[in-house]
């Protein structure tokens, strides 16, 4: 055999021996704990900020006209959105001169809850979660945060929406 | 334990292809191919497994960090949920072994068996093979046992490889070289390309 050399061989950008491939240094294992931790700090800290935002924006929010009095029996219900659009609300009233309103959405997965006047309660079909009329506080079920309750103005013998409370 | 190869043995009976498809792994397909050297002028037929090269020119070439060589320098198949399929392994490796199957879209070769050996079994082809042209066993036996001698360094033009499994060749050859320049067709002989003609050095 001719004596050659061997031209300086392709690099390639990765380990082809398998066990270059699962060798972890304590420097790549230190550098992946702490971009994790700081991964879970900025999102900890971006949900704590669209959380404010949220209840800052709520405590601006523009009053809307619900019904009249006079529409709503006692015992009644009546379905409208607020603050936008993709946020069902009820509006009940269980005894006379109460009004209350609460979002229709169930806390535990956003179910729509059913009004049951002679339970006095919210009950979702999903899950069998349930709410009390009073204060929207859960009752049973999987669901663990009350229901938001939309602030009420009576005007007149009009009911508006004034705000949203988280 | 290594492996050897002895082409000239080989009566291409299938029976390594056969019982390397046997295998669970990749049940169906063999990746062992059994190639003719030059069907037009000869029966005679030669086992392909792969060479398992010390700097494996197919795991440097693959895009997808898809072929992996073990501690042992098995050089392992392509990795299914890494290999994209390009072929450029397939292109790449001097003994002409990685095989693309379209059908998986994937590279598939020879790993030496990889789940029997690093146990201590024999490859399956080398269990099976009736002639001895493939070989897994200690070198001294198969030195004293034939007439050919082991080798593992091969010259392709400017580039020398050593692999793992050994080729059985004359007595007095230390290496195979192969002139590259045969295996390209000339203008003046079209044919030349299907002609190769391997040199011992």
């Amino acid at each position: 055999m001719t004596n050659r050399t061997n031209p300086p061989p392709q690099s390639p950008g990765f380990p082809i021996n398998w066990e270059d491939e699962h060798q972890v240094t304590r420097r790549t294992f230190v550098t992946f704990l702490l971009l994790l931790s700081t991964t879970f700090v900025a999102s900890t800290g971006l949900i704590g900020l669209l959380n404010w935002l949220r209840r800052r924006q709520a405590s601006q929010l523009a009053p809307l006209r619900i019904a009249q009095l006079q529409e709503i029996p006692i015992g009644g219900v009546t379905l409208f959105h607020y603050p936008t659009a993709s946020d069902p609300c009820l509006l009940i009233h269980p005894s006379a001169e109460i009004f209350l309103a609460y979002s229709q959405k169930c806390t535990h997965l956003s179910c729509p809850v059913l009004y049951q006047a002679a339970e006095r309660q919210f009950y979702c079909p999903c899950h069998a979660g349930r709410f009390a009329v009073e204060d929207g506080r859960p009752l049973s079920g999987p669901p663990k945060r009350p229901l938001p309750r939309i602030e009420i103005k009576v005007t007149g013998d009009e009911i508006w929406a004034v705000g949203v409370q988280a | 334990m290594e492996f050897f190869v002895d082409p000239s043995r080989c009566i291409g009976c299938q029976a390594c292809a056969q019982a390397c498809a046997e295998c669970d792994s990749h049940r169906g397909i063999s990746m062992i191919h059994l190639d003719f050297v030059d069907r037009s002028s000869s029966p005679q037929t030669t086992p392909t497994v792969c060479m398992h090269c010390d700097d494996p020119t197919c795991a440097r070439v693959c895009p997808a960090d898809a072929i992996k060589q073990t501690a042992e320098g098995v050089v392992q198949s392509a990795l299914k949920p890494r290999c994209v399929g390009c072929s450029n392994c397939v292109l790449a490796c001097p003994f002409g072994v990685p095989r693309y199957i379209p059908a998986l879209d994937q590279m598939m070769k020879c790993d030496m068996c990889y789940d029997r050996t690093s146990a201590g079994l024999k490859p399956m082809c080398a269990t099976v093979c009736p002639s001895g042209a493939l070989y897994y066993g200690s070198r001294e036996t198969i030195v004293q046992m034939r007439r050919e001698q082991p080798t593992n360094t091969f010259v392709f033009g400017r580039r020398v490889v050593t692999t793992k499994v050994s080729l059985m060749v004359s007595a007095n050859t230390s290496a195979l070289e192969v002139d590259i320049a045969s295996f390209l067709p000339s203008p003046e002989d079209p044919s030349a390309g299907n002609n190769p003609q391997q040199v011992a050095a």
